[in-house]
């Protein structure tokens, strides 16, 4: 089953690499990884999309926990959460295509930041589902590039993820 | 600045007083030019003692098995790039046992750290699987309190070996130094004290149970809980076993002993494990050779209480009903005054009938060996050891047949007598851990029960055992092959045994001599016992004793691997 696990850990050199190592060193699936200082700059905060059974998803938040450097870790998919990604896609958009891209982007509640005579460079967020919905609701052979950010996560309502 | 009167000291100075500060006795290490300063700092002073160890390996075992046998933090001391690599088999063995050392490593100045400079290597990243936690330091006023971090992390919680890695410019700059007193992790809270409910739940599951079972770990020695474990078994009149790290936890000459279980543990031991109803796991972490097939495990109903400082070692391989996270001692402690005051008491009656089936496992008598041979059986030999030797000697081993032999038959009644390498099974550790070992307890008798083919991997430590003046005495089991190896190419490879055979070996007799120790080489049964009571009326010096053992000799029981607790080969089988 898919999890979204949320850490707090230690704005340090070395950390995010203890985290990755864990995870390589174990055997455990990284669907995607994202970090970023978080408003106190001695902290990050960093979010993994993993898969795995309950026992290893206990054993996971067991041996982040573990890692002297992490200071707090919570299981976001157990409750209620709102999660986002963020997609800049660059297509081909010439010819009558051209408005059709537009269009599409428009029901996505995408933003076109970049424009050349035959280019869009669009910006979208959402859940991962959705980006996935965008790319296959144009045509393949028009992507030229894409960049995601993999998810990072919230949880919903009054629980928050604070020293 | 903290105190505006601190005095201000280069790097190598401040690292050696973080030393004093910590109370080190002995590093154990070996110069170059990353850490020259140090070094140079050392040498100004006393009260720290270096130890020049002959290879960076030899440093990390021998601060080991200090560790091991005082419960003092190890500290070694090695330079950068070659010196870091040589060390990391040392580091990875103690991080398998959660030994607690300190590793000192040089690094390459700063300016350089990147551009592939001379004997540079990525301690940190090398390492980083094989550490409870590591620290490159890149300015001389970090280094004070990332040591007293590296020692305070080294021996709490779950203990295990701290790296701290030292470019040597840092050495050479200054700054004011002070040791801070305290220190504040937010982010390491190890566990203190047990949850009362989960303790007396525990109480409760062990006062029902009808056929219980005691089964501790390395963790009883870590957190010198032996005492503890000894009075609660007592107490409940329960059978105990230990695994191979936990040997002397509790007294193997005691009764309620079951001897050690696992892949080459006693038929009691393992049969008892696999049919008890009520299972308290102490200090343990069910690992693969203890349980053999966690599937297999599973298949009998049972209750499992399990007490460990590390949650990710409980429900890690098995399930269990009732998890206690915290120390050791601490949660042996609260249990034993629950279960004093409780009315309650074990069932005498479920008891009994639970021995007696225990005693007809017992009756098998799974350790028997030919004691009529004329070649020298090793068996036999690590028995002699035990009676010469009264039971009371430090005892460090290698890997291989000779480990599992001492395992079993000698019998250990105290913590912190065993040393040996049990979660990587490192060839060479036994040497330079006895090194360690007789550095912390100058008085006491230390053996070192090895192999041919071990002993040749860290055999340049004579060289250290002669210049410290170490009577360690070696008892060699010299089978001409890799036993275990051996072993397993017999029972699962069709007898084909490839490259298990030692050839064109040393006269280690002679060998030993031109390191200026006292060799012996001992052929017959009847010669063991004269051999191991002249050696030990050397007191004061090294003696080497060459045992040449059958060379066909297996270890029984045995649970092959992917197979059951209780799937195992008996000598009697074959």
């Amino acid at each position: 089953m898919r999890h979204i696990i949320s850490i707090l850990l230690e704005n340090e050199s070395g950390a995010l690499s203890r985290v990755s190592g864990l995870f390589s060193a174990r055997g455990y699936n990284i669907e995607s990884l994202t970090v970023a200082p978080t408003e106190d700059p001695s902290m990050s905060r960093m979010t993994i999309v993993t898969s795995g059974s309950d026992d290893v998803i206990e054993q996971i938040t067991k041996q982040l926990n573990k890692l002297i450097e992490v200071v707090k870790v919570v299981d976001l998919s157990e409750a209620a959460h709102i999660e986002r990604e963020l997609m800049l896609i660059k297509v081909r958009a010439t010819g009558k295509d051209r408005e059709e891209m537009k269009r599409v982007a428009d029901i996505f509640r995408g933003r076109i930041l970049d424009v050349t005579e035959g280019t869009y460079t669009i910006e979208l967020t959402g859940t991962g589902s959705k980006l996935d919905a965008f790319i296959k609701a144009i045509e393949a052979s028009a992507i030229l590039e894409t960049v995601r950010t993999g998810a990072c996560g919230i949880s919903r309502g009054e629980r928050i993820l604070r020293v | 600045m903290r105190n505006p009167g601190a005095e201000s000291l280069t790097g190598a100075e401040i690292l050696v007083r973080c030393l004093h500060e910590e109370n080190v006795e002995y590093v154990f290490g070996y110069p170059g030019g990353a850490v020259l300063y140090i070094y140079d700092e050392l040498f100004k002073q006393d009260k720290v003692k270096h130890v020049l160890v002959r290879h960076e390996q030899g440093a990390a075992h021998a601060a080991d098995g200090y560790s091991r046998a005082s419960n003092k933090i190890g500290v070694c001391l090695v330079t950068s790039g070659p010196g870091v690599t040589n060390a990391v088999t040392g580091i990875a063995t103690a991080y398998m046992d959660s030994i607690p050392m300190v590793v000192i490593t040089g690094q390459v100045p700063t300016h350089a750290i990147g551009l592939d400079a001379f004997q540079e290597v990525d301690a940190v990243g090398i390492t980083r699987p094989c550490v409870k936690h590591n620290i490159l330091v890149k300015d001389v006023r970090d280094l004070a309190p990332s040591i007293k971090k590296a020692f305070h992390i080294a021996r709490t919680g779950r203990p295990g070996p701290v790296l701290v890695d030292v470019p040597k410019d840092v050495t050479a700059a200054s700054c004011a130094f002070e040791y801070p007193e305290t220190l504040r992790l937010r982010s390491y809270n190890p566990a203190g004290k047990g949850h009362p409910g989960q303790i007396k739940k525990a109480a409760q599951m062990l006062l029902g149970a009808k056929c219980p079972m005691v089964y501790s770990g390395g963790g009883v020695i870590l957190s010198d809980a032996a005492p503890q474990l000894t009075r609660l078994v007592r107490m409940l009149g329960f059978p105990c076993t230990n695994t191979l790290m936990g040997l002397g936890g509790y007294p193997a000459t005691d009764p309620q002993f079951l001897g050690m279980l696992g892949m080459h543990g006693t038929y009691e031991a393992n049969m008892a494990m696999q049919h008890c109803d009520v299972l308290l796991a102490v200090g343990a972490r069910f690992d693969d050779r203890v349980i053999g097939n966690p599937a297999h495990f599973g298949e009998v109903p049972r209750k499992i209480i399990h007490i460990d400082i590390d949650p990710s070692s409980i429900s890690k391989r098995v399930r269990v009903d009732v998890p206690i996270v915290g120390d050791v001692r601490e949660v042996l402690d609260d249990l034993i005054k629950m279960l004093e005051a409780s009315r309650d008491k074990p069932d005498p009656k479920a008891l009994k009938a639970w021995w007696e089936r225990i005693g007809q496992w017992r009756s098998k008598d799974c350790l028997r060996y030919d004691h009529v041979s004329k070649i020298i059986k090793p068996q036999a030999v690590v028995e002699r050891l035990w009676e010469v030797t009264k039971g009371d000697a430090i005892v460090t081993s290698d890997v291989g047949q000779h480990q599992m032999w001492v395992a079993q038959l000698y019998k250990f009644d105290k913590p912190r007598r065993w040393i040996n390498s049990g979660g990587l099974g490192t060839m060479g550790f036994g040497l330079p851990a006895a090194m360690g070992a007789q550095f912390a307890n100058p008085g006491s008798t230390v053996v070192c029960v090895t192999g041919e083919a071990s002993f040749q991997m860290c055999i340049q430590e004579l060289s250290t055992c002669r210049q410290y003046h170490l009577p360690l005495k070696i008892v060699c089991l010299n089978n001409r092959y890799m036993g275990m190896v051996r072993q397993w190419q017999e029972f699962f490879h069709g007898n084909r045994y490839s490259e298990s055979y030692l050839d064109a070996l040393p006269d280690f007799v002679k060998l030993v001599e031109s390191y200026g120790h006292v060799g012996m080489r001992i052929e017959k049964p009847a010669d063991i016992e004269p051999a191991l009571k002249e050696a030990f009326s050397r007191k004061d010096q090294l003696v080497f004793m060459d045992f040449i053992t059958d060379q066909t000799e297996n270890v029984f029981p045995m649970v092959p691997g992917g197979k059951g607790i209780s799937e195992m080969i008996l000598a009697e089988e074959l």
